[in-house]
């Protein structure tokens, strides 16, 4: 049978970073396929090579049948492939059409009346909703995905790629999209879907094919497939990763969220009404695929983000609940350090937001602790000897404390993060995505130095991507979807397949009611 | 795929960002970009004159340092530029393009005049230049407020803004000596007769004052920014407001602070011209040395010691030809064209400090 | 009446001016480069204009009017594109700050124009009547035909050619292929890049290209408005300052620069006509508040376009930045 595409031991390598190694994937012609894999299991990368924004290091491409050597974008529009990133690739102050018109063949005649009468023939034919004379910065976001696709088509797409279409949609709005792919279907085309909603593959898909920490993990019949099973294929085996987990000791409730939810400046609900608590002494993850709130619920209890009203955070010193308790919200990182309060926090971007890349590891440590004391100029005696400690006890690898953060490797800019927030002597710590990157030293560092706080009786609030290491370290888990609060798990009972249930499911009375 | 593949893939020069570039490399690139800007201003005096450049060289020396009088007139109009790059160091470090200076030392200058004007002979003397002094600072801080302001609130572009301010004040500038020369053709020395206003002569020459007040500052304005809270929090905005946020600085307010800051420092080097240099005032009293500041100022990347070495660069140029047009018989515009294509090479050369280019197929650095 | 007419008959030319300025830093902008060096491009378009006319009618035999037009017009575009090939290699290629490369290019340009000017003419002033004559041509018949005929028909060449520039500027960017990639490189390099625009040629042409319009600007000062006497004075600087001040003013449309170069010229005259036209007199001080207009109504452009913050009215939205490919 001949397939649409194919892909033969594709291997690519960035570094030593190994983000795809000898897969192989094929679909056919007229058919949906799923792309089913956790964050970091090289389904983006993989797509990339096919879209021609990266090359693979070794492995074939064929393209009906025949091999295809795609070096750029122009290639893959060639050979009729076409690709709707996650980050929309459109000029904000032009019209549809005109979007449309960027990616025209050189041959064919600039006519933006005749480019629009075609792009309309199209958005008939497959029943998009879409007006071609809007601005792209007048469009929702779907409405800027459907452009997309159309751009793709009208440059002659056979075979269309969509990273994670989704993950930015209502549910009113995929149902359309829906709609409009299994049109295309009837049609001939060939799509390939990246998501990890495991009811929309099922809904979606005719195949699935799974990918697991860069590898080929299998192609399964939607029909032969359950949630359980996808789950099983996606997070595969339990890795026993012998991480301590010490029992919480001296637990009582240090930080009480409530209704907290958060609209982003495209006036999206990113956060809905999530409600828990964290408790001193105790390590509470929050799992969930990357983008469905986790940045949104630090930040807010940071105070770096604008919260909806009635949103509530209220913070408790000691075991003594009501008299001396604080509501956070409302308040900015400086005020709520005035108050008193130790929050430390490690940022998913720790270069953009936790640390100055230009700065040295002394000028680092004194990012929040700058302004203490009366003179006017800034103390850097103890800084230095936060960094010389830092550096000693954390293994610091850098030629001096005085040299650019920015030029340390990854792993050492992280120590030096989380180094300057447990030396703050923090009363909550939240870190997000505290290992990415990180070689497997570094990491079990890293847990280990949030065990010592734990113990301390720190409240940490832990927001992982591995859930092996989830389910190893944390005391509870709290799984976000959509935004939502999908339920809170005990981390000693619960396993892998639970978690990635919930998180790949909104729960029937989470959602629907909240939209 | 085949290596042949690979090899197509991979383009001639390929520029990869440098994670390192030790004290030696910065020192030897720059070095060698103002040699290579001296051979191209050589071969540029001896095509168009067919002098030789080595003789215009020696002769462009002297231009500085021949006499002692030409010293400290070097030291002088030195001390003018530096002060104008002290004062936008602040704003710079904190990526706040302030193009404004020219009209920032313009209405500094301009207040000073005022005051001299109208109260000079009728204040005690220590009195009138505490307000020359207290009404130029004012000017040049409201003239940096205004944009900053703006900046802050509405995102309101700070380049094109500061710009256009420069032209507004050159008009009140323009309009105020005006009013004050009358029927006069020129406006002249201000308080000819009662010397009212003017700095009182250290060790022989009244802009001695300037060059102590910039030595002062050149220090005070180094530790400002490296050891400072203030400094600290310049830094942060400048490099990511995420980042300062993050940390819990209020972005709006340090960005106004510093702008005042700036603005301020200008207006003071407008009191310093006019009380210790000119005398007097006019459209040209800042003489484009605002625009020059912003290039020095960059180039030092806000290290006041090394602004002191780049404006003392670009006065020996321009004194020196200075000294080439009246001993050949040019003119000395020569001297815009020379730190002209000093100031490309700089510039320039500031990509080899930061990027290093790869041939393709050999590991070998180019740079 | 006779005022007014004298009035518009001063402010058209000295929109002119500026109009090429704005058109070429209008372009130069629409690719995301933000050039300060207009001042400086001005001065060598108009410097190297004047030279071609001066060297070629002082030494052919027998000068021929158009040839030196011709002649006058290519060096003056060639030399601004040069300036604005420094600008493009410095900010384009080695990635220097554009600002400052756009100030060092203000400085260059304009000692290079004032050396030279002083240089070739060995501290003379020389007026260039045949060239002046040949640029100020009017049509004939038309510009004859009473008031209206002055009015519309009384200027040189030049002053048709701008207005015809504005329209295919125009044109140019808003129903062409290629317009519509350069305004994708200005707004979003990255998008253009993924769409197979090859983001530098784009720049590096529309800098270059822009440079050389600006350079008419100067040229036309030269050897038209200012009657074909070369004279080192601040004059064009401040001319550039208020090109670029025009392309903000026109909110980057070139035909909006047509109208606004114009009203410009009608402001910063204002200083003469319009008391004279009013019946009073001004004292001189007042004049030079006056001649302040152009640059407030800019400022207050620029503060109502961020605070409206209408999309077609921003700046191209890479403006002032570098761009290269993420490297991973």
């Amino acid at each position: 049978m001949e397939y649409a595409i194919e892909l033969r031991h594709i291997t690519k390598t960035f570094g030593r970073v190994v983000a795809n190694h000898n897969v192989s994937l094929a679909v056919r012609q007229g058919e949906i396929l799923s792309l089913l894999g956790e964050n970091g299991s090289g389904k983006t990368t993989l797509m990339n090579m096919i879209s021609g924004i990266y090359y693979p290091d070794s492995g074939e491409i064929f393209v009906k049948g025949k091999p295809a050597e795609i070096r750029s974008p122009k290639d893959a529009y060639a050979l009729g492939i076409g690709m709707v990133h996650q980050h929309f690739k459109l000029i904000d102050v032009f019209t549809a059409v005109e979007n449309i018109a960027l990616v025209l063949d050189k041959h064919e005649k600039y006519d933006l009346k005749a480019i629009k009468a075609r792009a309309r023939a199209i958005c008939d034919k497959y029943a998009f909703d879409i007006d071609l004379d809007q601005k792209v910065y007048e469009m929702s976001v779907s409405q800027k995905q459907t452009l997309e696709i159309v751009k793709m088509l009208y440059r002659g797409a056979e075979i269309l790629i969509l990273d994670e279409p989704t993950a930015v949609l209502t549910p009113q709005e995929t149902d359309k999209l829906f709609a409009v792919l299994r049109n295309m279907r009837a049609d001939g085309k060939s799509i390939i879907i990246i998501t990890h909603k495991l009811h929309e593959v099922l809904s979606i898909s005719d195949r699935v094919s799974i990918l697991r920490k860069g590898e080929y993990a299998g192609t399964v019949d939607t029909d032969m497939a359950t949630e359980a099973s996808l789950t099983e294929l996606m997070v595969g085996k339990k890795v026993e990763l012998n991480i301590e987990r010490p029992e919480p000791v001296n637990r009582h409730l240090r930080l009480s969220v409530h209704n907290l939810s958060v609209t982003n400046a495209e006036g999206v609900r990113v956060l809905n009404n999530i409600s828990f608590e964290a408790f001193s002494g105790e390590i509470l993850g929050i799992a969930g695929i990357s983008g469905n709130g986790q940045k949104e619920l630090l930040e807010a209890i940071a105070g770096l983000q604008n919260v909806d009203p009635d949103s509530s955070v209220v913070y408790f010193p000691d075991d003594d609940r009501d008299s001396t308790a604080e509501q956070l919200i409302g308040k900015t990182p400086k005020s709520i350090r005035d108050m008193g309060v130790h929050l430390s926090f490690v940022p998913e971007d720790r270069l953009g937001m936790g640390l100055v890349g230009s700065m040295s590891m002394v000028d680092n440590m004194m990012l929040k602790s700058y302004g203490n004391g009366h003179s006017i100029f800034a103390d850097r005696k103890a800084p230095r000897h936060l960094a010389e400690e830092i550096k000693e006890s954390l293994g610091v690898v850098t030629p001096s404390i005085n040299t650019p953060v920015s030029r340390l490797s990854g792993g050492n800019v992280q120590k030096v993060l989380v180094g300057r927030e447990i030396a703050d002597a923090p009363s909550v710590l939240m870190t997000a995505y505290a290992v990415r990157g990180l070689d497997i030293n570094t990491s079990y560092t890293i847990y280990h130095l949030l065990n010592e706080q734990k113990q301390k009786g720190v409240a940490i609030i832990y927001v992982g991507e591995d859930l092996d290491v989830l389910v190893d370290l944390c005391d509870r888990i709290l799984v976000l979807c959509d935004g939502h609060n999908n339920g809170i798990v005990d981390g000693r009972t619960t396993t892998k397949e639970e978690l990635g249930l919930l998180m790949t499911a909104l729960q029937e009375n989470k959602g629907g009611a909240a939209r | 795929m085949s290596e042949q593949n690979k090899a197509i893939h991979e383009p001639l020069l390929r520029v990869v960002k440098r994670s390192e570039s030790s004290m030696k490399q910065k020192i030897v690139v720059r070095a060698a970009a103002i040699l290579l800007a001296l051979i191209v201003d050589a071969l540029f005096i001896f095509f168009i004159t067919g002098l030789n450049p080595l003789a215009v060289y020696t002769t462009m020396f002297q231009g500085t340092f021949s006499t002692a009088m030409r010293f400290s007139w070097a030291l002088r109009d030195l001390a003018s530029l530096l002060l104008i790059g002290i004062a936008l160091a602040p704003a710079f470090k904190m990526r706040f393009w302030n193009t404004g200076a020219e009209g920032q030392v313009l209405v500094g200058a301009l207040a000073t005049a005022a005051v001299m004007v109208y109260y000079g002979g009728k204040l005690p003397n220590w009195l009138l230049y505490t307000v020359m002094c207290a009404a130029s600072v004012l000017a040049g801080a409201l003239w940096g407020f205004i944009p900053a302001w703006f900046k802050a609130h509405f995102n309101t572009n700070e380049t094109l803004f500061t710009l256009m301010m420069n032209y507004v004040a050159i008009q009140i500038v323009a309009c105020c000596v005006n009013i004050w020369r009358g029927q006069a053709s020129g406006l002249g020395k201000l308080n000819m007769k009662s010397k009212a206003g003017w700095f009182p002569q250290v060790f022989g020459q009244r802009y001695n004052i300037n060059l102590i007040v910039v030595v002062l500052l050149v220090v005070l304005m180094y530790c400002y920014l490296r050891y400072s809270k203030q400094g600290y929090e310049i830094a942060v905005v400048g490099e990511s407001e995420n980042t300062a946020r993050y940390a819990g600085i209020n972005v709006g307010r340090v960005i106004i602070r510093t702008m005042i800051i700036s603005g301020a420092l200008c207006g003071l080097t407008g009191f310093l011209i006019v009380g210790g240099r000119d005398q007097t005032i006019s459209t040209s009293t800042a003489g484009g040395n605002g625009f020059t500041a912003i290039i020095v100022a960059w180039l030092a990347k806000f290290n006041t010691f090394t602004m002191a070495l780049i404006s003392f660069l670009l006065i020996f140029l321009q004194k020196g030809a200075m000294e080439i047009a009246s001993a050949y018989a040019l003119n000395d515009f020569a001297s815009d064209i020379i730190a002209g294509i000093i100031l490309f090479f700089i510039l320039g050369s500031e990509f080899f400090i930061n990027y290093r280019l790869i041939i393709r197929g050999s590991h070998k650095e180019v740079c | 009446m006779d005022t007014l007419i004298a009035w518009i008959l001063r402010a058209i030319p000295f929109g002119t001016i500026i109009m090429y300025g704005a058109l070429g830093e209008t372009l130069t902008q629409k690719s995301g480069n933000l050039n300060l060096g207009v001042p400086g491009i001005m001065y060598l378009g108009g410097f190297a204009g004047f030279a071609s006319a001066y060297l070629y009618e002082n030494t052919a035999a027998n000068p021929s009017a158009f040839v030196t037009v011709v002649l006058a017009l290519c060096c003056a575009f060639a030399a601004s594109v040069i300036g604005g090939m420094i600008y493009s290699f410095l900010t384009i290629t080695l990635r220097a700050n554009q600002n400052v490369t756009g100030l060092a290019l203000t400085t260059f340009g304009m000692g290079v124009a004032n050396f030279f000017g002083v240089y070739i003419l060995d501290g003379r002033t020389a007026t260039q009547t045949m060239i002046y004559k040949t640029f100020q041509t009017k049509i004939p018949g038309l510009s004859a035909m009473g008031v209206p005929g002055q009015l519309i028909f009384g200027y040189g060449f030049m002053v048709y050619a701008a207005i015809v520039l504005a329209v295919i500027l125009h044109i140019f960017l808003t129903r062409t292929r290629t317009g519509l990639n350069l305004r994708a490189v200005g707004e979003n390099p990255a998008t253009a890049d993924a769409s197979g625009i090859n983001v530098t040629r784009y720049k590096y042409a529309a800098t270059c290209i822009g440079a050389g319009i600006s350079g008419l600007g100067g040229l036309y000062y030269v050897l038209d408005y200012n009657q074909g006497i070369w004279a080192t004075t601040g004059q064009i600087e401040a001319l550039g300052w208020l090109a670029v001040a025009l392309v903000i003013f026109t909110t980057w449309k070139p035909l909006s620069a047509i109208w606004g170069s114009y009203l410009f010229g009608i402001l910063y005259w204002l200083y003469q006509f319009l008391p004279t036209l009013m019946g009073f007199s001004v004292p001189g001080y007042v004049t030079d508040l006056i001649q302040m207009v152009p640059y407030v109504v800019t400022i207050a452009v620029l503060i109502i376009t961020s605070l409206r913050k209408k999309r077609e009215n921003q700046p191209p939205a890479s403006l002032g930045l570098a761009y290269f490919r993420e490297e991973r």
